[in-house]
């Protein structure tokens, strides 16, 4: 990509949630979902955000989009600070940024139709006085995103209940396009979706980059969806990044030792390659994200750690133009 | 693998009465497991892979539900005639199962000792006593450490991959013939998933056990199955070796499958091929093949009626017009 122009730079963003054992009682723990994440989006690109349950992509996403209060950090869109943005400064900004979730089933209102759905983005805009458009404009506009992400416009009145996952899938997309967005946070959009719509939904994600210009922050756990959708991909392992190169340098020359495990166990439709495949089978599970440790996160799984990594947290740096990883096996420690 | 036929499924019809129709959720299935096989179902939701099993060791709720044909022969006895005291000595001990969500197939108000120990009483005739100390051979056996303390704590105090593990050591406790496994893996993160599919790997070839493996992911079967079927709308399109199925898929669901999966280790470039429409609603399915909406091979006899299963050289078969007969004929 030869311009850079940032859209979305996080600095620092931490999300920390109190852990109350009675009701007035002040939180003691907390629990650190995201401690400390630093990444830029750049304009028109798809930032792949991959990692295993608990470790914090979800909670990134969220905290970006203002959803939760983060602890500490800023998130920038076109150079606003969201997180010291007031009301009507981040209803606004808002117009930039959308967001698609997981669970299709869950992130639309049952007792409204799917015209209603997709143009209630438009309509909170107009109430705010920050859009003028017609009922009849607002129509239009409905059915032509409903056209854009395949839905046949005569399904404007029906329920939610009366579509398919993947079709429902769609009207959450259209939801998101409503406003002519610049960004779109996709919390794992494709997980819940059979294999047959999953692609069908990625090559929608795709045709609508290529059409509007989209720029995505795009969540998933399957590491072949996010190689097929991104640009860049970072890694997260328990609340920070650990690495974060161009799609195609990090699969195949992953520099972190977790990313080199969870590349080497996710299974490969072959049954050629799987017999032949060397695997790195990590002990133990992710642990809770419930203390601060002093050094690496990662240093009671890894297989390569040394006695600094228990000591000392190792910073996110650069080690090759555009590859950047979190781990003292390519960087001293200052 | 030996060449002794240990299960044999023939035409096996499983419906659901419902108000809007009869679900043929199961449609006719037919397929034969070896003694130390693993046979991998791969299918979408909906596809009947689950019900297909529980048909097979009598877990469908009857009504609504209702086996409308076919034998379930385990070692040539049909399961499905039998009395349900013979059932009980079969289920859990000579076949067993394991399911997707290690949390709800786990009572949580009991002990992992408790609910280890009542099965191995009950199947194998040992004493409170012997089946303890046979609980924690298998729990060590399963990667559990310290399992002489962690066979008294209940499941909420285990992870999901430990939680699964217990229900594998649970599930291989009588040493069965056959598993079943339904989406072991699926609710279970990458590393983890790698982890439990090399301990069942390891154990059900040590153990000499046949695991019948149910899941929609293409690359767990790659790794794990010798053999593989596909099912689509109830019924089972392709079956073969699993190298076959990937090199010389029949079945244009089969061959769609394998191209709609964004591949690890390939460059992907443009766009992700993509089977088009959605599986169909199993209500009231006419007598035609399921998949012609949305086949990109269709031709006017598949609108008609039902393929035929058509054999290939090396044990494997499709359901598809394309290579039958009568097709040309017609």
């Amino acid at each position: 990509m030869p311009d850079h122009e940032i859209l979305l730079d996080v600095r620092g963003l931490k999300m920390h949630f109190p852990i109350r054992t009675g009701f007035f009682s002040k939180a003691k723990n907390f629990i650190y979902a995201v401690d400390g994440v630093d990444f830029q989006v750049r304009k028109g690109e798809t930032l792949g955000l991959v990692g295993e349950s608990g470790c914090g992509k979800s909670t990134t996403a969220r905290a970006i989009a203002q959803l939760y209060k983060p602890t500490a950090g800023e998130v920038y869109l076109n150079n606003l600070d969201l997180t010291k943005a007031n009301g009507q400064e981040l209803l606004a900004a808002r117009k930039n940024m959308q967001m698609v979730f997981q669970d299709p089933y869950a992130s639309l209102n049952p007792r409204m139709t799917a015209g209603d759905i997709i143009a209630e983005p438009v309509r909170i805009f107009k109430k705010n006085g920050l859009m003028e458009a017609s009922k009849d404009e607002i129509d239009d506009r409905v059915e032509q995103l409903m056209e854009k992400v395949g839905l046949s416009r005569f399904f404007k009145n029906r329920y939610p209940h009366e579509f398919s996952g993947g079709q429902r899938q769609r009207i959450g997309i259209a939801r998101a396009l409503a406003l002519n967005p610049e960004l779109i946070l996709c919390d794992e959009p494709v997980s819940a979706l059979d294999v047959s719509i999953q692609s069908q939904i990625l090559n929608l994600f795709r045709d609508l980059q290529d059409e509007f210009g989209l720029t995505y922050l795009f969540i998933a756990h399957d590491l072949s969806v996010i190689k097929y959708i991104s640009t860049r991909v970072a890694v997260m392992y328990l609340g920070l990044i650990v690495e974060i190169a161009d799609a195609g340098d990090l699969y195949k020359n992953p520099l972190h030792p977790y990313t080199e495990a969870l590349l080497s166990a996710a299974p490969i439709p072959d049954p050629k390659i799987e017999a032949k495949r060397h695997r790195i089978i990590l002990t133990g599970d992710v642990p809770s994200p419930d203390k601060q440790r002093p050094g690496c996160n990662f240093y009671d799984r890894c297989p390569k750690h040394m006695d600094i990594c228990k000591k000392v947290r190792p910073a996110l740096k650069e080690t090759e133009p555009g590859h950047q990883v979190s781990c003292f096996l390519y960087h001293k420690p200052e | 693998m030996s060449d002794e036929v240990i299960l044999q499924v023939k035409d096996l019809k499983t419906y659901f009465t419902v108000d809007e129709g009869v679900v043929k959720a199961v449609d006719g299935v037919s397929f034969e497991l070896h003694r130390g096989e693993t046979l991998g179902i791969v299918g979408e939701s909906g596809s009947g892979k689950s019900v297909t099993n529980l048909s097979i060791i009598n877990l469908i709720p009857m009504p609504p539900g209702k086996i409308a044909g076919g034998q379930v022969l385990f070692h040539g006895k049909d399961m499905l005639t039998m009395s349900p005291n013979e059932i009980r000595e079969i289920r859990g001990n000579k076949i067993s199962m394991i399911f997707q969500d290690p949390m709800t197939s786990l009572n949580p108000f009991l002990r992992i000792s408790t609910q280890m120990v009542e099965t191995i009483v009950l199947h194998q005739g040992l004493s409170k006593e012997e089946s303890k100390t046979k609980a924690i051979e298998m729990l060590k056996l399963a990667g559990i450490p310290a399992p002489e303390k962690r066979i008294d704590q209940y499941p909420h105090q285990f992870s999901g991959g430990m939680r699964q593990r217990v229900m594998i050591a649970m599930g291989l406790s009588c040493n069965p013939e056959i598993l079943i496994a339904d989406e072991p893996t699926s609710a279970l993160d990458v590393t983890i998933q790698a982890q439990i599919l090399e301990l069942m790997q390891e154990l059900t070839r040590r153990l000499g056990t046949a695991v019948i493996l149910i899941t929609h992911s293409l690359g767990v079967v790659a790794g794990m199955c010798n053999t593989i079927c596909v099912m689509y709308a109830g019924r089972i399109v392709e079956r073969g070796r699993t190298e076959e199925i990937f090199e010389s898929p029949r079945h244009p669901y089969t061959m769609g499958l394998i191209r709609s999966v964004p591949r690890l280790d390939q460059e992907t470039r443009g766009r992700l091929y993509s089977i088009p429409g959605q599986p169909p609603n199993v209500i009231d399915l006419p007598d035609c093949c399921p998949f012609y909406p949305r086949c990109d091979k269709v031709m006017d006899i598949c609108k008609k009626k039902y393929p035929p299963t058509v054999p290939f050289e090396k044990e494997q078969s499709a359901a598809c017009w394309l290579y039958a007969k009568e097709a040309q004929n017609a």
